[in-house]
Parts: structure tokens; C-alpha cells; sequence
């Protein structure tokens, strides 16, 4: 339950064979402290964490839903930004 | 219908670990009350993983005292179809719940035992005792971690969370000390080296336990008089209560799977 004992974070899971660390959901918890055992008793119950990050909610700032159009369409015409244009000499290998 | 009750040859090693796997199938089943009626739903999911951790603890301990046995018995046998007087756990363990925090401290007090003892039981000479030793001490190192940091805010939180706290630490204080007594049965297995001795770790429990409380800004009960009697079978009347909830299928429906 939301309280404002209990305010609301964010936790971010590194799996055993991840690189980054990634978002898995949210909990409440009364601190840093709490937040990060709440973290790892929800959220790696089946081994699926190495590392926890846990950020209180209210610092993250979010892009606005209403400004899609102009945050995010005039990108979707520019397919000469994606690398599909080059050739990739096999010397060079998996990237 | 009355299904008539296994009976255990209370050898000293088999009496030995049955104690042990009573305590954490008793102690896991009260955390499993908890289950879909914590206060929120983090705790929800911390107190049940807490009782799933004991109660693979109780299964691997009830395993082996059957092994050691060598009769008839088996794990579900020992944990279902025991009577209230052959059980052989802590009066502690048995408790009823309360509140929240009446329940996290007799965590704190069990876990800062739990945690001390499965570490020294590592090097126990009986192979078997030594690798669940191994296992549990992780994980009772994480149930110390949690109850103790629950335990701080607590006392250290509202006046109504103080006052809950400090009760149930005066009302469990004398619970404790069962936890480092040894009888006859005991002391030839620590002179074997396949248990250790109890007593040892209590000047360590004293202090861990000491450190949270203060933390918490509350105070360590200052009376020494010790109730015991769990490890004869001698219970308070709520373990009676208790099983009869835990035994209610098996003894209705005898031998009834999933």
C-alpha cells in the first residue's frame, strides 16, 4: 500500500549473464535499506539476479506521452541513421 | 478418524536432528500464517520466502533423521503423524505470530542463533549434518539481515511500533535460553564432534542481539529465569493448536498426495 512511510522505487536486476542491469518493476519500501532486501525477496526469488540497483521513483524524470509526436516521429524518417548502409569486412567478425 | 502416530526411536543422533527439523518446520509454518495477511505485500513475499527456506531445511533434516532411523518412518511420516508430546522443538519457534513485530523479533532471536549455529555445524564431523549446515547458514544469514533491520525501525519508529517492539522482546526474552541447553543425549555427540556446544555461541547471540536492540533504541530484558521443556515435548498449549492445522489433511485423508 502507497504511504508516505512507504514510498514508491524503482528496481533494476543484473543477470547472471547480463551486461546492464534492467528495469523489472517497482515496489515500496520505507528506504534505500528496505527497498533493496523488498528488491531481492520479489524480484530474484528463481536466481535470476547477480546485482540490485534500486532508485526512489520520484527521481526520475519522464518524457511527457503527449509530446510523442514531437519527441519521437521525426526520427522514424531518417532510416540513413541506421548502420545498414555499410559493409562489414569479415576480418572484423561478430558485432 | 484417528490415525495412530508414528513412533520414533529416539536414538541420540536421531533425536538430535529431529529437534532440529522441528524447529524449523514449526517456525516455517507460523511465518506461513503470514502468507496473504502481512501488513504489506513486500512483507508478504519476504516472510513466506523466510518459511519456504525452513521448511526445505525441515524437509532435508526429517530425510535424514529417517535415514539415520533406518525404520519405517520417512519425512512426511515424522512431520504429520507425530503427536503434540513427541515433538522436539523450541518453545520459542512455537509462539504465536501476534503482531508484526512480535513475530520478527522471535525471528531476530531465532535467526542470530540459527545463523551461529549452522556456521559452527560446518565443521561438524557427520557429512551429511555439515552440507545442510552449509546451505542453511546462507540463507539464516539473510533471515538475521531481515529481522534486524526490521527490528531498528520499529523501535525506532513510532511511539506504537516502540511499544510493540519492547513487548514482544520482554515476552520472548525468556524463550531464548533453550536455545543453548544441552542434555545427556547432546553431550556425547559434542564430545564426538558431530554436534557442537550451544553454550559457546550465546556470549555472540548476546552481542548481536544487544546491537539491534539498541539500535533500535530499545532494551535488553534484564531477567535471566528461563522457560524450557520444547526439546522434552513438554509445549505450551500452542503447538497443539498449531499441528492440529498442519496434520488436519493427513490425518483425514492418511497418505493423500497432490
Amino acid at each position: 500500500m502507497a504511504t508516505p512511510n512507504t514510498p514508491l522505487w524503482e528496481v533494476f536486476i543484473r543477470s547472471r549473464n547480463g551486461l546492464a542491469h534492467k528495469h523489472v518493476g517497482s515496489l515500496h519500501a520505507s528506504d534505500a535499506t528496505m527497498a533493496l532486501q523488498a528488491a531481492r525477496d520479489i524480484y530474484t526469488r528463481r536466481g535470476e539476479g547477480l546485482s540490485i540497483w534500486v532508485v526512489p521513483s520520484s527521481a526520475i524524470t519522464a518524457s511527457d506521452p503527449a509530446d510523442k509526436g514531437m519527441m519521437f516521429e521525426p526520427a522514424e524518417s531518417k532510416i540513413y541513421r541506421h548502420p545498414t548502409f555499410y559493409e562489414v569486412p569479415e576480418e572484423v567478425g561478430h558485432m | 478418524m484417528a490415525i495412530a502416530n508414528v513412533q520414533v526411536s529416539e536414538t541420540p543422533l536421531v533425536l538430535y536432528t529431529l529437534r532440529r527439523a522441528d524447529d524449523a518446520l514449526i517456525l516455517g509454518h507460523r511465518l506461513s500464517e503470514w502468507c496473504g495477511h502481512a501488513p504489506m505485500l513486500e512483507e508478504d513475499m519476504a516472510l513466506s520466502n523466510i518459511a519456504l527456506d525452513l521448511l526445505g531445511l525441515a524437509r532435508e533434516l526429517y530425510s535424514y533423521t529417517a535415514q539415520v532411523e533406518g525404520r519405517d518412518n520417512d519425512e512426511d511420516k515424522l512431520a504429520y503423524l507425530r503427536d503434540v508430546r513427541q515433538y522436539r522443538n523450541l518453545l520459542l519457534v512455537e509462539q504465536p505470530n501476534g503482531d508484526f513485530a512480535r513475530t520478527l523479533v522471535r525471528q531476530l532471536f531465532y535467526s542470530a542463533f540459527a545463523d551461529l549455529y549452522w556456521r559452527a555445524m560446518m565443521k561438524s564431523g557427520d557429512a551429511t549434518l555439515a552440507a545442510i549446515a552449509a546451505k542453511s547458514e546462507k540463507e539464516s544469514a539473510y533471515h538475521l539481515r531481515h529481522s534486524s533491520e526490521w527490528i531498528i525501525r520499529l523501535g525506532d519508529g513510532t511511539a506504537e511500533s516502540h511499544a510493540r517492539a519492547q513487548t514482544a522482546i520482554d515476552d520472548l526474552w525468556a524463550f531464548t535460553g533453550e536455545m543453548f541447553t544441552v542434555d545427556e543425549s547432546e553431550r556425547g555427540l559434542i564430545e564426538t564432534s558431530v554436534a557442537i556446544d550451544p553454550a559457546g555461541l550465546r556470549p555472540q547471540w548476546l552481542k548481536t542481539v544487544s546491537d539491534v536492540i539498541g539500535e533500535a533504541t530499545l532494551a535488553v530484558p534484564t531477567n535471566d529465569w528461563m522457560q524450557q521443556g520444547g526439546r522434552g515435548g513438554r509445549h505450551s498449549e500452542h503447538l497443539g493448536h498449531l499441528l492440529s492445522e498442519l496434520q488436519h489433511m493427513q490425518r483425514t485423508f492418511p497418505g493423500l498426495t497432490w
